[in-house]
């Protein structure tokens, strides 16, 4: 039982992540019809906001360390922690919360202009050139972050606070045994609230309902004299900022490197195809339950049973649902059904 | 193609073995008459004109296809641990199984069309991609790779005391000249089986069936044994340009199955020209020149090339210029791609003839301005 807790927990935050990408990957394709293979490269740019604010912070200064006498040693010490003392330190130590309010401008202009300068080309060309344009861009945003942070992972940790187990077990009432870390738990609930805030504003907004109309029928909506355009590219912009908080909170999990974005963009296409083509509810969906099967599918039992299938499962079930059900769970009628 | 004479397959053939053939001796000039490099471009030459006749004539993108390249690589290695170092049953089995395998993917993949095809064939080679690396470890050997070791069985061998053997093909060393002009031949026949299939009936269905599968349907005609076919035609062509490589270094590991080499390969059939005979060719030529004279520079290389300039400005170039070098190259690799796609969607190939076609209209145009001219004077 325990086991089987800690499982579904272990997947929701991993699905979590699945379902902030697939959303904004769906929601592209929903909005604008563009297969975009450059939004895992979003995610990975995000998720060096983070890496890159924490060396903002982290410049230091060489200075004598006092506390060696018989020779003339030096540390490193940040310029926050020399200018405020304690609460320099409480600063770096938060980057990661903190890389969040930065990162959402940033990926918020990246996206709007990627938007402008490229996808918008490419609305009227066949869907294989959108998928080998946005694979080539995919290509050049990794080599240059390659280029300026190096190929190797890069550790950003946690505020220390959150640096160490939930006792789950305790407050469920199952035992001390079953323990959570905690920046895990922030991420599923932070994905949730994400996820939350984009269903909200494409409700409860006339924008969204614009949005909404849009994805429906852009002909009409267009007819009616509304912007279309301007509207979607604001989407793509929200698009690559949901991609990029699912980066940015991801980094404590995995420390990042310049290919993370095209690993998770295998996954979350087909996160997003499984849940039907421009279905949103359908990618939050598939997100969580293939994160959930996943994690499931790693647990020593099962592996025992069937080899390998930790490695294959996701794949399997996606060759599984197109074959059977090709408008995935929640698709809607006529939309990519061939 | 407006010459008559290259309407006929054969004059075609014999232009482009001679072409093939003597690569060593005219590719020398520009530093590419060496035969490691020159392998490369008849593999992976193969390798794009495969993927070109299923992506290409039937406009199915394949997101998957490095996982045969990868089957006929370790079918090779395989042949040459347990029969006989012998390049000939290793080609021939590598091409067999892999064509296999492709009958199996292809008839499942091809239930599908569009992004639903790329993701499925994708999903694919993720899943042989996983299963090499974790489970199927006693068959590919992991992240070491397939390599050959002393004590293999080589059944039909005998048995060799001193080192490891090398491929032979009935004796004859496989390193080297032997081994381009091996590739070479199997380039030729290749190239030929694709011009066949281009200018055949079935080439024609493929590209109706590019054009417009829906009509093609309502006029009674089967479209799934077409694309089935194409599909495992390319799919063998990827495991005998798999076992080639396996045959000029044997060894074979998982990461030739990863989607980005698949990638790779879209890539070059895109730069060449995607549905041209020549393009896929020339793109896995190109890509794999440029990568070998590229990421091979560094900066002092560069710092020589444009010691001309002023120093100043020699810094700012070559500080710029290194970003795109050595590790760099994939950089360029992505740009290039891009620019491709964007401006050029026919590759190089449409390239070739935009300039040709502007040559030409520069001339008729002086010679109908000039017929302009004496009608204006009567």
């Amino acid at each position: 039982m325990d086991a089987i807790l800690l499982q579904i927990l272990n997947g929701l935050d991993k699905g979590g992540a699945y379902a902030l990408i697939a959303l904004g990957l769906t929601l592209v394709f929903g909005t604008l019809g563009v297969v975009n293979f450059a939004h895992g490269a979003l995610f990975m740019l995000g998720a060096f906001c983070a890496v890159t604010v924490q060396k903002i912070l982290t410049l230091s200064l060489k200075v004598k360390d006092e506390s060696i006498t018989f020779f003339d040693a030096y540390k490193e010490q940040p310029y926050l922690e020399l200018w405020f003392g304690d609460f320099g330190t409480k600063i770096i130590d938060w980057s990661v919360p903190i890389s969040i309010v930065i990162a959402i401008p940033i990926m918020l202009l990246i996206g709007l202009a990627m938007e402008r300068g490229l996808i918008r080309h490419f609305y009227k060309r066949p869907h294989a050139d959108q998928i080998l344009v946005t694979f080539g861009l995919a290509i050049v945003m990794q080599e240059i972050i390659k280029s300026f942070f190096g190929a190797n992972p890069i550790p950003t940790p946690a505020p220390e606070i959150v640096a160490g187990s939930a006792p789950i077990g305790v407050l469920l009432g199952l035992g001390e045994s079953v323990v959570y870390p905690w920046w895990r738990l922030i991420y599923l609930l932070f994905s949730g609230v994400v996820i939350f805030a984009v269903f909200a504003f494409l409700q409860f907004t006339t924008f969204g309902m614009v949005v909404r109309a849009g994805m429906h029928d852009r002909e009409t909506v267009g007819l009616l004299g509304i912007n279309v355009e301007r509207r979607f590219t604001i989407v793509f912009g929200i698009a690559a900022v949901v991609a990029g908080l699912a980066g940015v909170m991801y980094v404590p999990i995995l420390p990042p490197d310049y290919h993370m974005g095209m690993d998770f963009l295998v996954l979350s296409f087909v996160v997003v195809v499984v849940g039907g083509m421009g279905s949103l509810g359908g990618a939050v969906a598939a997100g969580f339950l293939l994160g959930i099967l996943q994690s499931f599918a790693s647990m020593n039992e099962i592996k025992d049973i069937i080899p390998g299938i930790d490695q294959i499962i996701i794949y399997l079930v996606a060759v599984v649902i197109i074959l059977v059900r090709p408008r995935g769970l929640m698709g809607r009628k006529g939309v990519m059904e061939d | 193609m407006s010459m008559p004479l290259l309407r006929n397959d054969w004059v075609v053939m014999a232009l482009f073995t001679a072409v093939v053939l003597s690569a060593p001796i005219w590719l020398s000039p520009v530093g590419a008459g060496y035969p490691d490099l020159l392998q490369k471009f008849a593999i992976f030459g193969i390798f794009a004109i495969g993927f070109n006749i299923l992506f290409g004539l039937t406009g199915y993108l394949s997101f998957g296809h490095a996982v045969f390249l990868g089957i006929g690589s370790y079918t090779a290695v395989w042949s040459f641990k347990l029969l006989t170092m012998n390049v000939i049953p290793a080609v021939v089995l590598a091409t067999l199984l892999a064509g296999v395998f492709a009958v199996v993917i292809g008839f499942l993949s091809l239930r599908r069309s569009g992004i639903y095809f790329s993701i499925l064939t994708l999903a694919f080679a993720q899943m042989s991609y996983n299963l090499a690396y974790s489970v199927l470890t006693p068959i590919t050997n992991g992240e070491t790779g397939l390599q050959l070791t002393m004590d293999d069985p080589r059944v039909f061998d005998s048995a060799t005391t001193e080192g490891l053997p090398s491929t032979t093909l009935f004796g004859m060393d496989m390193s080297g000249y032997p081994g381009f002009y091996f590739c070479a031949v199997l380039l030729i026949i290749a190239f030929f089986i694709s011009l066949r299939i281009f200018r055949s009936p079935f080439g024609l269905k493929l590209r109706a069936i590019k054009s417009n599968q829906t009509r093609m349907r309502y006029t009674g005609f089967n479209t799934k044994p077409y694309l089935l076919t194409a599909f495992v035609i390319s799919g063998m062509y990827a495991g005998l340009a798999g076992s080639l490589m396996a045959i000029t270094d044997p060894l074979a590991g998982a990461e030739r199955m990863q989607w980005t080499a698949s990638g790779e390969v879209v890539l070059m059939t895109i730069l060449g020209g995607a549905g041209t005979l020549l393009g896929p060719l020339l793109g896995s030529s190109i890509i794999k020149y440029f990568e070998n004279i590229f990421s091979a520079l560094n900066d002092g290389q560069l710092h020589e090339i444009f010691a001309f300039l002023p120093d100043w400005l020699e810094n700012i170039v070559v500080a710029i210029a290194g970003e795109f070098v050595g590790d760099g190259w994939h950089l360029t690799l992505g740009l290039l791609f891009m620019i491709v796609v964007i401006f050029l969607p026919g590759g190089v190939v449409e390239g070739i003839r935009r300039a040709s076609a502007f040559v030409r209209n520069m001339f008729n145009k002086s010679a109908t301005d000039e017929s302009e001219l004496s009608a204006e004077k009567e």
